[in-house]
């Protein structure tokens, strides 16, 4: 019976021929990631798997992202606890603040972190953005990455997949977010749940990485194990670039057995919006109406990466946000951020009366950085529209692509770019 | 292993983001997080909750972030056993993974409602509301899954095994 990608990838690290949803795998990992809030709970787990010491110390990622730089004293304390378990076990790839660190899903693929085929969990929901270059990787608790790190091992319930074939090619000002949020529209947040999502088809070629990494990252707003890309010259082009180990390239075979399969056809597709208070709210921008908004949020580990810098700067360069508006623009990593120095974007945000951050997760889970006040509307490029999400209950998030992010802040309404 | 509480009765996609929202994340003191547990949508939760009472909710319940928190909240809060149409698929290895027995049973899930006294077997995954004499079955957990929930979770249960 022929194999999905994500099972052909499961099968190599279980040391199996062969593997068939909802068989349950032992499987061995290329990388383990954890955060500054999953993290320390890992830590205080770790002594129970009986090891002294991390199976490698080259395959484990500590990024202090979430409310790093530290919001508050009780944050501080939890980096700490990472940044000090990172110097006892001597992880490699611990990322300072400031010293080339960055939003976690952003900056492991731009440090060359994850290839293709890799094996990869991450204390992190949105870990399933790497299937963008090919790898399979799924977000779990501090628990399994306390097994993870240990034993370099976990289990696994191999998935059945849903078949995304996309056809056609974007419109001008549609992007990945736009795919990911119409396909969330469509399937609902539960629609792929337990299940990949293998993207395929002749629309896929027209994508770009960053595209790929967006749509890859919202798999999970779909319930999903994780979202998986076919590797292409775009995904080769993008590792060799970033140093990223030899790729070990997997493709679906031809008769391999999808739950179902979804067809999306990109000329089709319009700047589309989550509406409160879930992802699968989705209106395309002609349907909007008149929403009046308080504050914009252009960053995150799904839209915080140079090119949607620069889709927002190129909207809102010579323009003024709306005096009504707080624009924050959050490069997700330090490199994106001297990228945009030093082409100028950092400047046309400034000049625009944007406010531009430091990396961090902050506003996305409601942690600092622009938190939200009772009825304030929001629209963030970011990834979850729950309540409370950004800060009050009764406050409203719409989720949307980096340029309409940008219109709307120069209208201070949500409009289309 | 049996469970019997009173229900705390909630609907469909119940995040994470709602169990414990990530502004009190800046602590790993799970007894701690426990008095903000679904304070976002049930403000009265936290204080009225007792030990061993029984959380019911609708389809995917815990979806969203990954943060082990989650489940390990909704325990600390006493929490004897959350049954659900369907979890979502972190938190429901999350719940294993620290010992939150947790039960799949859509028919449940649609007729218990809040505030009945309900009681639960998980050696044959029997739940029967108390109030209308309904029992409803769950897939019961195998041995494995009942010693590692006994044992307060993966790490306590793997020690035990090393």
């Amino acid at each position: 019976m022929g194999m999905t990608m994500t099972q052909k990838i499961l099968a190599a690290h279980a040391g199996k021929d062969e593997v068939h949803a909802g068989e349950l795998v032992m499987a061995k990992l290329d990388l383990v990631l954890g955060n500054d809030i999953t993290t320390p709970v890992a830590i205080g787990e770790f002594p129970k798997f009986g090891r002294k010491t991390v199976f490698d110390r080259e395959k484990i990622a500590l990024v202090p992202d979430h409310f790093a730089p530290n919001k508050d004293i009780k944050a501080a304390t939890q980096c700490a606890t990472m940044r000090c378990f990172a110097k006892e076990q001597s992880i490699k790839n611990y990322f300072e603040v400031g010293h080339d660190c960055g939003v976690e899903h952003a900056l492991l693929p731009e440090k060359g972190l994850v290839t293709a085929g890799d094996c990869i969990i991450g204390a992190d929901s949105h870990t399933c953005t790497y299937g963008a270059v090919g790898a399979f990787s799924t977000g779990v608790g501090s628990t399994d990455m306390a097994c993870g790190m240990a034993t370099g091992e976990t289990w696994f319930r191999v998935p059945g997949a849903i078949k995304v074939e996309v056809k056609g090619r974007f419109r001008p000002n549609v992007s990945g977010k736009d795919l990911i949020l119409h396909l969330i529209g469509m399937i609902g947040v539960d629609g792929a749940r337990y299940q990949s999502l293998e993207f395929a088809g002749e629309g896929i070629k027209s994508l770009t990485m960053d595209d790929r990494f967006t749509i890859a990252n919202m798999a999970i707003e779909a319930g999903a194990k994780n979202g998986i890309f076919p590797v292409d010259e775009a995904t080769l082009e993008y590792l060799k670039a970033h140093g990223a180990k030899e790729p070990v390239v997997y493709a679906a075979d031809e008769d391999a057995v999808y739950e179902r399969t979804v067809e999306i056809d990109l000329d089709g597709l319009e700047p589309t919006v989550a509406f409160p208070h879930l992802p699968e709210n989705t209106r395309k921008i002609g349907d909007v109406g008149d929403i009046k908004i308080d504050q914009v949020v252009i960053g995150s580990c799904t839209n915080g990466r140079i090119g949607d810098m620069r889709i927002a700067a190129g909207i809102i360069k010579g323009k003024k946000v709306h005096p009504d508006v707080r624009c924050i623009v959050i490069p997700a990593t330090q490199r994106v951020w001297l990228e945009a120095m030093k082409e100028g974007l950092l400047e046309i945000f400034a000049e625009a009366g944007c406010v531009v951050s430091t990396p961090t997760c902050g506003p996305c889970l409601g942690g600092y950085m622009g938190i939200l006040a009772k009825g304030e509307k929001c629209v963030a490029t970011t990834n979850r529209n729950f309540v409370g999400r950004m800060g009050h209950v009764e406050s409203e998030i719409y989720l949307a692509s980096p340029a309409v992010a940008a219109a709307s802040a120069i209208a201070g309404r949500i409009t289309a770019p | 292993m049996k469970a019997s509480g009173k229900v705390f009765k909630y609907g469909d996609n119940v995040d994470t983001d709602v169990i414990i929202p990530a502004r009190y994340l800046n602590t790993p003191d799970m007894q701690e997080l426990a008095k903000h547990c679904m304070e976002d949508i049930d403000a009265s939760f936290a204080k009225s909750v007792k030990a061993g009472d029984i959380m019911v909710a609708g389809k995917n319940f815990g979806c969203g972030s990954s943060r082990e928190h989650a489940p390990a909240s909704i325990k600390a809060a006493g929490v004897a056993c959350v049954i659900a149409s369907t979890f979502a698929r972190i938190f429901y290895r999350n719940a294993l993974n620290i010992g939150l027995p947790i039960l799949e049973c859509p028919e449940a899930a649609e007729s218990i409602e809040a505030g009945h006294e309900v009681d639960v077997d998980f050696e044959t995954g029997a739940i029967t509301d108390r109030d209308t004499g309904k029992t409803f079955r769950a897939e019961p957990f195998p041995p494995f899954m009942q010693e590692l929930i006994a044992a307060g979770g993966l790490g306590a249960y793997m020690s035990k095994r090393v």
